[in-house]
């Protein structure tokens, strides 16, 4: 096969793998609610999973200094004084994996004081695997062709 | 592609033989590394708003690594401060070679030594400690002044740049990437340099000083060990050596045959793959052992911080080798095949930084006003509150760059093989694995 003609067609390939539409489970938006305690420099619970549409209701609470929620993606924080609590309320409408991180400098790690939302599935990771896959099967067949 | 001399352009080979830009640049960055130190030693502790922090691990990083490295190889070693007070010192002079040299031992470095074994190790003991490092000032302080002492303390003891070439703990890494980069020096004509008498890129002339790198240009055909100081370009009679642009990863070609090269980069794609982890992944216990330098749980993460990159990762990639067959003695395929992480360990780098800086990048502008964090406002920046940048795309970013970076590995991993005689399926099904993981760790 033309390597030019086999470029394009995996690039069109990837393209499927990396854009297609998925199909969205109908799940029922609920709300949900979550108590994070905040500590130098961790969060628990430090994962969340949602399905997308819920309205996420975060309760934060700070063990020993202020300490912040932001969420990547979504652009909404909340902060919570030293053993105070506070509340951040947003729809979860966006797709996908966002780290949460502490918004106010709170010591050493504090620009590692990660968390993780996950909003329905995490797509974007099967389908970067499945680039990965594409990329591999790809060069595998170009060695073929070669030999 | 073929190759395109750069230094044929007479403004570049001018600025290069002339000693005073590259001379300006010196200073300027020596300027900001001392002023690192400093205030790494007297700014405020909190690592977000001290200068030592925000410029070293955040602004220099990200050069190095998404530009400096990629596109210039050693293109930071040509004007890192570092080597400088000490080459001054050794060579009594600041600009041209002097009548009258200082004598200092000027020995040459042990041959047991004359490997990056010790660069891998420095770059390990920096790595075991770096939640510390890169989050608390006077740590970075003082270890940017110990690195600058050790290399003026090596350079009155041994010949040329012992520190850069031996012990830097960056320039081990960034010479196994700039095998990578897009530019080169190298000589024009070979048989130029076997007539050449008294050799003086690498002896020196009155034009000049020998390589401060201790490398002969007439033998160079990797960038690894050539820090792109121009001193042999200065130095060379004949006008035989060009700085050429030349495609990426044109030295992967030739595969290396070394154990501390080949084993350079398992630490690097290791480091990669447990710095995205621990800091970037939203597992507190392990921020906490990083973190707790000398507790219990600090020991079983270096354990298993060495474990991974010296246990589990070559552990893996050598059962992928057992199953090839091949003359070649399984210690030099290991080595040669080994070549294919490079590239993909300097993606892992770029993938990881990449949400490293952007999430952090705005600390730069209010550092710049208030580099000390003792309430300055030079600029009026120093209250530019902190916000992540570029969020939406970054994680197709941090894909982007690992699958290009696991298609130039399964490349190199094809020329590799071919070379050695063996199949390159175990180690493109190993890079797979390795990317994949990293997906699984940034995303």
């Amino acid at each position: 096969m033309n390597p030019r003609f086999s470029l394009l067609l995996f690039m069109m390939a990837g393209m499927v793998v990396a854009f297609a539409p998925l199909p969205v489970p109908a799940v029922a938006p609920q709300a949900r609610i979550f108590r994070i305690d905040a500590r130098q420099y961790a969060y628990s619970a430090s994962e969340l999973e949602v399905n997308q549409g819920d309205t996420v209701i975060i309760r934060l609470v700070s063990a020993d200094v202020v300490h912040g929620l932001y969420v990547d993606g979504y652009d909404v924080s909340v902060e919570a004084d030293p053993g105070q609590s506070a509340t951040l309320t947003f729809i979860a409408d966006k797709p996908g994996s966002f780290r949460f991180r502490c918004n106010l400098t709170c010591g050493a790690m504090h620009p590692f004081m990660i968390g993780k939302l996950t909003v329905g599935n995490n797509n974007w990771l099967f389908r970067s695997i499945g680039l990965a896959m594409l990329a591999v099967f790809g060069v595998i067949l170009s060695i073929k062709q070669k030999a | 592609m073929a190759k395109i001399e750069l230094t044929r352009n007479p403004f570049i080979k001018n600025a290069i033989k002339s000693r005073y830009p590259q001379l300006a640049v010196f200073i300027v960055m020596l300027v900001g590394y001392i002023f690192a130190i400093l205030a790494g030693l007297i700014g405020t502790p909190v690592g977000s708003h001290n200068f030592s922090i925000v410029f070293v691990w955040i602004a220099w990083w990200a050069v190095l690594i998404l530009v400096a490295v990629p596109f210039f190889g050693r293109g930071w070693c040509a004007v890192c401060p570092i080597p400088l007070p000490g080459e001054w010192l050794q060579r009594g002079a600041v600009l041209s070679p002097p009548e009258k040299r200082p004598k200092w031992l000027n020995l040459r470095v042990p041959k047991m030594f004359r490997n990056i074994w010790l660069q891998n190790i420095s770059f390990l003991l920096l790595a075991l400690f770096s939640s510390v490092l890169l989050t608390t000032p006077n740590i970075t302080g003082i270890v940017l002044a110990v690195m600058l002492f050790a290399a003026i303390g090596l350079s009155t003891i041994f010949e040329r740049r012992a520190f850069c070439r031996y012990l830097c703990p960056v320039g081990g890494f960034i010479g196994l990437y700039s095998q990578t980069a897009p530019i080169e020096l190298r000589i024009k004509d070979k048989q130029v340099c076997v007539k050449c008498e008294g050799k003086p890129c690498y002896n020196g002339s009155a034009a000049g000083y020998g390589c401060p790198w201790d490398v002969f240009p007439g033998g160079l055909t990797k960038n690894t060990y050539c820090g792109l100081c121009m001193e042999c370009i200065r130095t060379c009679p004949h006008d035989n050596i060009a700085i050429n642009l030349r495609p990426f990863s044109a030295d992967l070609a030739k595969p290396s045959t070394r154990m501390d090269e080949a084993f350079k980069a398992f630490i690097m794609l290791g480091s990669a793959m447990i710095y995205a982890g621990v800091l970037l992944g939203p597992w507190g216990t392990l921020k906490d052992a990083a973190y707790g330098v000398g507790t219990g749980a600090w020991f079983i993460y270096a354990v298993v911080f060495l474990a991974i990159i010296f246990g589990i990762l070559p552990g893996f990639f050598s059962l992928g080798l057992l199953k090839t067959k091949s003359n070649l003695p399984f210690k030099q395929r290991f080595a040669s095949l080994s070549t294919a992480l490079i590239p993909l360990g300097l993606m892992f780098w770029v993938a990881f930084s990449l949400s490293f800086v952007l999430t952090n990048a705005s600390y730069i502008l209010a550092a710049l006003s208030d580099p000390l964090g003792l309430g300055w406002n030079l600029f009026g920046t120093a209250n530019f509150a902190w916000q992540p940048m570029l969020t939406t795309i970054l994680a197709p970013a941090q894909t982007l760059a690992l699958v290009v970076g696991l298609i130039w590995s399964a490349r190199t991993a094809q020329k590799s093989a071919s070379e050695a005689g063996v199949s390159p399926l175990p180690i493109i099904f190993y890079s797979f694995v390795a990317t994949s993981t990293m997906l699984w760790l940034l995303l």
